[in-house]
């Protein structure tokens, strides 16, 4: 199905499944423990591989000496980067997973040690001696900036816009702003760790894994492999979390595979937790100067982000000035982005990939211009707001209420009552209140599905696309069976498996809208074939009550299809719409912090988000989306921080213990809000993606509440007291 | 983690010497801390001496009035008995604010004051560490060294005790009764329990080989204000950046022991005879010799201010 006009009445309409607060559907398989996550998968005689990874950030491996842990117990083989020689590199990769004497970054995996249990395996993976040939490398990006240089694209995108005379605009502005703000390198930190397992069937590979997105590890596993992709059955039904770091290949299935076609057997492999970090990618780190001129009724003139980040060689990006083109009007305006060489792990997607870390700079940086104007941060936002494309105004957006957010969350969340920086308090507590503009784009990816009928008027999906903890199972089966006319029970969903048409996968928060597109496009021929079996008149059928109604004749689905069933496949694929018009998702958060007045440590008290991304498909999981994302804004703003060390060219904190997401007494009361629209423009479904949404512009709500209580202004992340303590008010 | 042997032991006795006989041997207890580090081959012990079963599980008063912590009482335990709530509150505050329910359920008396630093470079095995690897060096020195030591450190290593219990434990003057392989036995005042990195940073206790903890007395209550201050960057589940186990009377003297700035608990007894006049007198002795590094500057002052917001509280 090709979607080029905008959506009109369609079954979705009806809303008698889609949109209902529907339990996830896989909740009891997961709660109890049955829902089977790649590293649980079984099979007769596996063996477990565990990884060895490069002890240095750069460099060539010159020899490897694997004979103690050859002969130590229960080894069953040890497979080195130098036996599989260099391999093709995965399209997705930018670094490289394994194979060839060269090392670009610390824990690469250099090789995999096979045993018959797994602690034989870690045991033995210790004693891989390895000689190196170090080389110097680059890992500061304070330093890289200053030879960073303009890349080709930004994720698609160009590097660099302008529109009007920046400079001219922003020399002449009455009221002015002029900072520099930094997030530091992020990790996914999901819970699940990356794991694979491998069986080899003569040249058929079946693995076992946690992917975000089946095709594109399936393609780039052939490929660093050296096989056809159709030699490649692969499956990932359930995945622990995933944030961007599941998106693309990574070294547990190259090395599982790997190593179970050396022993002959099934093998296992999971990356222990310190490789999460330094083995696979992370979110670059940003340093990102921001100009903002205005008059001084509040009417922005001038506005410029730049952004600086790092990557290997050939890598990419952070896009971290993406919002800025969007978000707030302004005549004059520039945008530019530079990559620095570094030899850090490799940076790549996390969760809402730059408007994440660029909210974090740009939306303290309108707070401190609001401060400057005299102005409230919600009316000077308003003030801006654009209902096009700034940097090509003929180009609408499909739909955008960032004003009602900020109208109706300020209203919520009882704004009006803010007072001054520095004048709240209630005991040792500094009390204050900060709130941010959330954008996020609404990608759109093609997504295919095929649906079965069974004789007992059963519905199969089949799509790979994949549930990472985000209710894939649940939105699915209830597209499928409002389009069908059928109860929940009624319908069954297969996900996360190449044998099923390629879908959107998860990532960019396309998931949830191209993936149920695609199984409505897929049900819309499914129904057709129904009413053709029955003979109807298509144009008056109705599904409804597992029946089909053509006036006054009436017949229960089950019974349509014969034993083998009616089956229909479609692709949704998408069309101009998204360059006629701008698709965005919108959002404002609103939070309460407390700093202690004596030690600087903050504290959210309350968190509010109200979001405008079109249809909701099911408030639920909808509303779990969001308040993880909120979660992870927390840590984002207050305590997450890959510490790299320059010397060394490594993340030093590669833990859950160093590394500190929040922690349940981190995170207060938190509600969501869901403005009630749909998006026409978007999709058949009329809904638009939730999951980074909710990330965006939390970070700096909590910065800007911190300002609130404290008066003290931060821009560098995340937000921790050493950075406040030099700000509070003496004691006595 | 290498392959080893297991043994229960059947008495403290014999634990003992089964552990000055194999220079390679363990105790075990809780295993929250060791196993971590086994998984690692931080710490590759070839035998462990699991020490649960020894009956050294009970709190007692002792007849002159202390009470008497046996080795293997959980934190959990401890936390929540009446006697130790009733007259030893600090000590209670401290464990609460440490790792999580689970942890504490499982963690030992004697585990507790042994858990080795948290320094990351100790934890990775591919960096040099001279207390991991004695001679190799210390990564943390010019490198991220935000939760290190700011006193008592050395050129061999700005390490710190990560723990809380024994904080709480050296402002209430704890000591640390032990059994030597021969049969011996010793006790060693918490102050002297812990030792500065100096040269061998690799020898964190007053422990000799073999020697086993059995328990931990606590001298007669004193009564005060107990307030176990713990500041950190998460609510909960953190070790402290900065932490301050303050007893302190209703005339405004007391006791003062800091956590997260040494590689044993802080408190140095002049300092205390400041507390009358307030954070600042107190904290400049306290603090006389900080040696901080640049991105760990800001504990000399949260100390400080920590001390501070603590003698208000107690001011009520
Ligand atoms: C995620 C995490 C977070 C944590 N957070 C905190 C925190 O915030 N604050 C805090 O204070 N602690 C924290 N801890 C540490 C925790 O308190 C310790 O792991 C625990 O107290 C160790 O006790 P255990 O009985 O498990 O010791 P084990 O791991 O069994 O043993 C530790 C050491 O003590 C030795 N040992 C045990 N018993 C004896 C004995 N009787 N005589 C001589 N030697 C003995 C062992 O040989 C070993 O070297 C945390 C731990 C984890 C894993
Ligand atoms: S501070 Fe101590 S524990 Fe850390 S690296 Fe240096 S020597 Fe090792």
């Amino acid at each position: 199905m090709q979607f080029d006009t905008p959506a009109t009445t369609n079954p979705i309409d009806q809303l008698t499944i889609v949109g209902q607060s529907i339990p996830r559907i896989d909740g009891e398989l997961k709660t109890t423990g049955k829902a089977i996550y790649a590293y649980e998968w079984d099979e007769e005689n596996i063996a477990y591989g565990h990884p060895v990874g490069s002890a240095i950030a750069k460099g060539r491996i010159t020899s490897m000496d694997v004979s103690a842990a050859r002969n130590a117990d229960g080894v069953l083989a040890v497979v080195t980067t130098l036996d599989v020689g260099k391999r093709e590199k995965g399209k997705q990769n930018t670094a490289n997973l394994f194979g060839g004497d060269e090392v670009q970054h610390y824990h690469q995996a250099i090789a995999v040690v096979v045993a018959e249990t797994f602690e034989q395996a870690r045991a033995a993976a210790a004693l891989v001696k390895v000689d190196y040939a170090e080389e110097k490398g680059v890992f500061d990006l304070s330093e890289a900036m200053k030879t960073a240089v303009k890349p080709k694209d930004a994720g698609g995108a160009p590097p660099d816009t302008a529109v009007g005379d920046f400079d001219a605009a922003f020399e002449t502005a009455p009221v002015s702003l002029e900072e520099t703000y930094t997030t530091p390198d992020q990790s996914h930190s999901m819970m699940e760790p990356h794991a694979s397992l491998a069986t080899w069937d003569g040249d058929e590979l079946t693995l076992w894994t946690s992917s975000q997105m089946i095709d594109w590890w399936r393609t780039d596993l052939a490929t660093t492999l050296g096989i056809d992709k159709e030699k490649i059955h692969l499956k990932s039904p359930y995945i622990g979390g995933g944030f961007g770091g599941k998106l693309f290949l990574r070294a547990d299935a190259v090395l599982a595979a790997f190593a179970a076609k050396a022993v002959k057997r099934p093998v296992k492999v999971a990356l222990p937790r310190p490789f999460l970090v330094n083995n696979t990618t992370h979110r670059p780190a940003t340093i990102q100067r921001i100009r903002i001129g205005a008059e001084r009724d509040g009417t922005i003139t001038a506005i410029a982000h730049e952004s600086w980040s790092g990557d290997q060689p050939d890598g990419q990006l952070e896009t971290a000035v993406m919002q800025t083109r969007l978000l707030y009007a302004g005549k004059n305006r520039m945008t530019a982005m530079r990559l620095a060489e570094l030899h850090l792990p490799e940076g790549n997607a996390m969760r809402a990939p730059g408007e994440a870390p660029g909210l974090m700079a740009l939306e303290i940086a309108i707070d401190e211009m609001a401060e400057k104007l005299g102005l409230d941060p919600v009316e000077f936002r308003i003030l801006n707001d654009t209902q096009v494309d700034p940097e090509k105004p003929e180009r609408p957006f499909s739909h955008r209420d960032l004003v009602g957010c900020l109208k109706r969350g300020a209203e919520q969340f009882g704004w009006s009552t803010r007072g001054k920086p520095g004048t709240r308090r209630e005991g040792d507590w500094l009390i204050g209140t900060g709130v941010a503009a959330a954008l996020r784009n609404n990608l759109l990816v093609p997504s295919a599905a095929r649906v079965r009928l069974d004789q007992d008027g059963v519905v199969t999906v089949e799509t790979d696309m994949t549930d990472i903890g985000t209710g894939s199972y649940t939105i699915i089966a209830q597209t499928a069976a409002e389009m069908m006319g059928l109860p929940m029970d009624r319908v069954k969903v297969r996900l996360g498996d190449s044998r099923f048409p390629v879908s959107a996968g998860s990532g960019g928060q396309f998931g949830a809208n191209c993936s149920t597109s695609g199984v409505y496009a897929a049900c819309v021929k499914l129904r057709e074939a129904v009413i053709q079996t029955l003979g109807f008149n298509a144009s008056e059928v109705v599904f409804e009550n597992g029946t089909v109604r053509s006036g006054t004749r009436s017949v229960p689905l089950a019974g349509v299809a014969g034993p083998d069933g009616l089956s229909a496949e479609d692709t949704i694929e998408w069309a101009e719409l998204s360059d006629s018009h701008q698709q965005s998702t919108f959002g404002a958060h609103f939070v309460e912090v407390g700093v202690d007045i004596a030690t600087g440590e903050s504290r959210v008290r309350r968190m509010l988000a109200v979001c405008a991304s079109g249809r909701i498909l099911n408030p639920i999981t909808a509303r779990s989306q969001v308040i993880g994302a909120m979660t992870m804004g927390v840590g984002l703003a207050l305590s997450e921080e890959l510490a790299v060390d320059t010397r060394r060219g490594f993340f030093v904190n590669h833990d859950l213990a160093s590394y500190e997401v929040p922690v349940h007494a981190d995170i207060p009361h938190q509600e969501v809000i869901f403005m009630d629209e749909t998006d026409p423009i978007s999709s058949p479904m009329k809904a638009k993606g939730i999951g980074e949404l909710g990330l965006c512009g939390v970070s700096a709500a909590i910065a800007n509440a911190i300002h609130n209580a404290t008066g003290v202004r931060l821009r560098h992340y995340p937000m921790t007291l050493d950075k406040l303590l030099g700000g509070l008010p003496a004691l006595s | 983690m290498r392959a080893f042997t297991y043994e229960r032991a059947a008495s403290v006795e014999s634990a003992a010497k089964s552990a000055a006989a194999n220079d390679k041997a363990k105790f075990i207890a809780g295993g929250t801390n060791l196993l971590d580090l086994m998984k690692l081959e931080i710490e590759t012990p070839t035998h462990l001496i699991d020490v649960n079963g020894l009956g050294l599980d009970t709190i007692e008063p002792t007849s002159d009035g202390r009470l008497r912590i046996g080795a293997m009482v959980r934190n959990t335990d401890l936390a929540s008995n009446e006697t130790v709530r009733r007259d030893y509150g600090l000590l209670s505050r401290a464990l609460v604010a440490g790792a999580s329910g689970q942890l504490r359920n499982k963690a030992t008396t004697a585990g507790n004051l042994l858990q080795r630093t948290r320094c990351p470079y100790f934890y990775d095995t591919n960096q040099p560490c001279n207390k991991r690897q004695p001679g190799s060096g210390c990564s943390a020195l010019g490198g991220f060294s935000r939760q290190h030591a700011v006193l008592g450190s050395s050129e061999a290593c700005i390490a710190t005790y990560p723990g809380d219990m024994a904080i709480a434990m050296r402002a209430l003057d704890a000591v640390v009764e032990t059994v030597k392989p021969e049969g011996a036995t010793r006790s060693i005042p918490i102050a002297e329990f812990h030792r500065l990195p100096g040269d061998t940073p690799q020898i964190e206790t007053a422990l000799e080989a073999g020697e086993i903890i059995t328990a931990v007395t606590l001298p007669a209550p004193i009564g005060g204000q107990h307030i176990y201050r713990k500041v950190r960057d998460r609510a909960s589940y953190a070790f402290a950046l900065v932490s301050v186990a303050a007893v302190i009377q209703p005339d405004g003297s007391g006791r003062v022991a800091v956590g997260g700035v040494a590689h044993k608990p802080w408190r140095v007894e002049a300092a205390e005879a400041e507390l009358p006049k307030g954070a600042k007198a107190a904290a400049s002795i306290l603090l006389a010799d900080a040696r901080p590094t640049d991105q760990n500057r800001f504990k000399v002052d949260l100390v400080e201010r920590t001390l501070g917001a603590v003698l208000r509280e107690a001011r009520g």
